[in-house]
């Protein structure tokens, strides 16, 4: 069964469509992505799909339950890294983490643990103590990984993973989202980066003005239409991804 | 809303308030404690007793009352603003199980708590200037709480729909000023032509002023009315600030 499906999923500001109509479905232990140009309505389907904003018309369900109907539950098994830093700049990393845990109701004594471990796994653990503000962009990046892994989701929904880090960041943040493919996490990740597709994507959908323009194998797609992920993208849309 | 998901966000406003208070604490003393140098020694000098009290013994349960104002409109105006626009916090609790009404009810609360926080904390530095009669002051705490969620509710409001973070000036200089300047803080707005008292009636300041002041001198005397006017005013703007912050925060 898919984790994660939408059918005719629409959504619209004012007049705006962000998303036109656009089906899709994904499933378990897949790494999806979606790409395309800023503003192609990546982050809105993503928002969308962690119950933070309610389509305007069309459903998504996942784990098999409509977004609108009951998003506690589903937020509960999802783990979710933003595009932009919104970490708890007054408290410590360690803290950070453990009171982000107290939202999903894991006590003190299971927390501990849990956040060291985690500070393990992005390489900060011996930085636990620090302040956020001492924290590089790629610190940053990787303890909103760790926070986002604090409830062991088994969706991982990523925005933008890499979006302006260096790219000794960026290949250190792909080898942990290697790590939880390899532990059957699923992962949905935007990004408008071609090689960041081409590495983690099992398949991808490819955006552009809200719309899906085509959902296949990064393999496929270069087969198909020839070149890399760059030149497929320039051939379905007529446009540059940089645009 | 669910209260254990709205406990949570409360929780998370006590970790980040004990973390930062040590730093700010001796800040709250400052401010009552130069009204009541200023007006309540300097000004007071030139004022006769007031029903039958000094000028100073008269401000004092209103610069408790106020200052436990000024805290739940902070927390939920300039606080909330940060929270839910420049440190994105917002966006980052609502990832989880918790919802918007949730993480709305606890703003709310949170004020609350800080209204008593500061109250409690003036009341303290007020007796200790020796202008306290009655340990009945006491009762005016759960009081407090609930005036300070109706100053938390008409900031959250204010919030909900500000354009940006310097329109706040505007619901201070012409809302909160006025409110401290004419609730019978510093005089009895009897004094006042009887039109302009009457508004006062109608402001939540006006009533919690009343009820410190009766209860620091340890009497009852026009107090009930007041404490009905505090909890209905409490629950029917309770739904506006959750309606509001649905429609700037879901789009």
């Amino acid at each position: 069964m898919d984790i994660v499906s939408a059918q005719k999923l629409s959504k619209e500001y004012g007049i705006v469509k962000a998303v036109d109509g656009i089906d899709f479905a994904i499933a378990p232990g897949e790494c999806f992505g979606f790409l395309g140009p800023n503003g192609a309505g990546k982050t809105t389907v993503m928002r969308i799909i962690s119950c933070f904003l309610p389509p305007t018309s069309g459903t998504v369900t996942v784990f098999g339950t409509d977004v609108t109907r009951e998003p506690s539950a589903i937020k509960a098994r999802l783990g979710v890294m933003p595009q932009e830093d919104n970490l708890d700049p007054d408290l410590s990393l360690f803290e950070n983490l453990i009171v982000y845990a107290r939202y999903f109701d894991i006590p003190k004594k299971k927390s501990v643990p849990i956040a060291d471990e985690l500070l393990t796994f992005v390489e900060l653990q011996d930085r636990g103590r620090m302040n956020i503000k001492e924290l590089s962009g790629g610190m940053k990046r990787r303890l909103l990984l760790a926070r986002s892994l604090v409830n062991s989701p088994e969706i991982l929904i990523l925005d933008e993973p890499t979006t302006g880090l260096d790219p000794h960041s960026r290949r250190a943040v792909w080898e942990k989202l290697n790590k939880l493919k390899f532990n059957n996490t699923t992962l949905l990740l935007t990004t408008h980066y071609m090689e960041e597709a081409e590495r983690l994507c099992d398949r991808v959908a490819i955006m552009d003005s809200g719309r899906i323009i085509t959902i296949d194998t990064p393999q496929n797609l270069m087969l198909l239409h020839g070149g890399n992920l760059e030149d497929v993208y320039l051939k379905l849309t007529g446009r540059n991804l940089a645009d | 809303m669910q209260i254990k998901r709205a406990w949570r966000v409360l929780q998370r406003h006590w970790t980040v308030y004990t973390k930062l208070y040590k730093s700010s604490f001796a800040l709250n003393f400052i401010e009552p404690v130069l009204y009541l140098v200023a007006m309540g020694m300097g000004l007071g000098v030139f004022v006769q007793d007031i029903n039958g009290q000094p000028y100073i013994k008269f401000i004092g349960p209103g610069i408790i009352a106020s200052s436990s104002m000024f805290a739940a409109v902070y927390e939920c105006t300039y606080g909330t603003y940060i929270r839910m626009t420049f440190q994105r916090t917002f966006d980052a609790i609502l990832a989880t199980p918790v919802n918007l009404d949730d993480l709305i009810a606890a703003e709310l609360a949170w004020a609350a708590v800080k209204s008593v926080i500061y109250g409690l904390t003036i009341m303290l530095v007020v007796a200790l200037f020796g202008l306290v009669d009655s340990p009945l002051l006491l009762l005016a705490v759960p009081v407090i709480f609930l005036c300070g969620l109706i100053f938390a509710e008409v900031s959250m409001i204010t919030t909900a729909l500000v354009p940006g973070i310097d329109s706040f000036s505007y619901f201070y200089t012409l809302f909160m000023t006025p409110l401290f300047l004419f609730s019978g803080v510093f005089f009895p707005v009897e004094t006042l032509p009887s039109a302009v008292a009457g508004i006062a009636w109608f402001t939540p300041l006006y009533h919690l002023v009343n009820i410190c002041r009766a209860f620091a001198a340890g009497h009852v005397d026009h107090v009930f009315g007041s404490i009905v006017w505090i909890v209905v005013v409490a629950a029917a703007l309770a739904p506006v600030p959750f309606r509001l912050m649905r429609r700037r925060v879901i789009q």
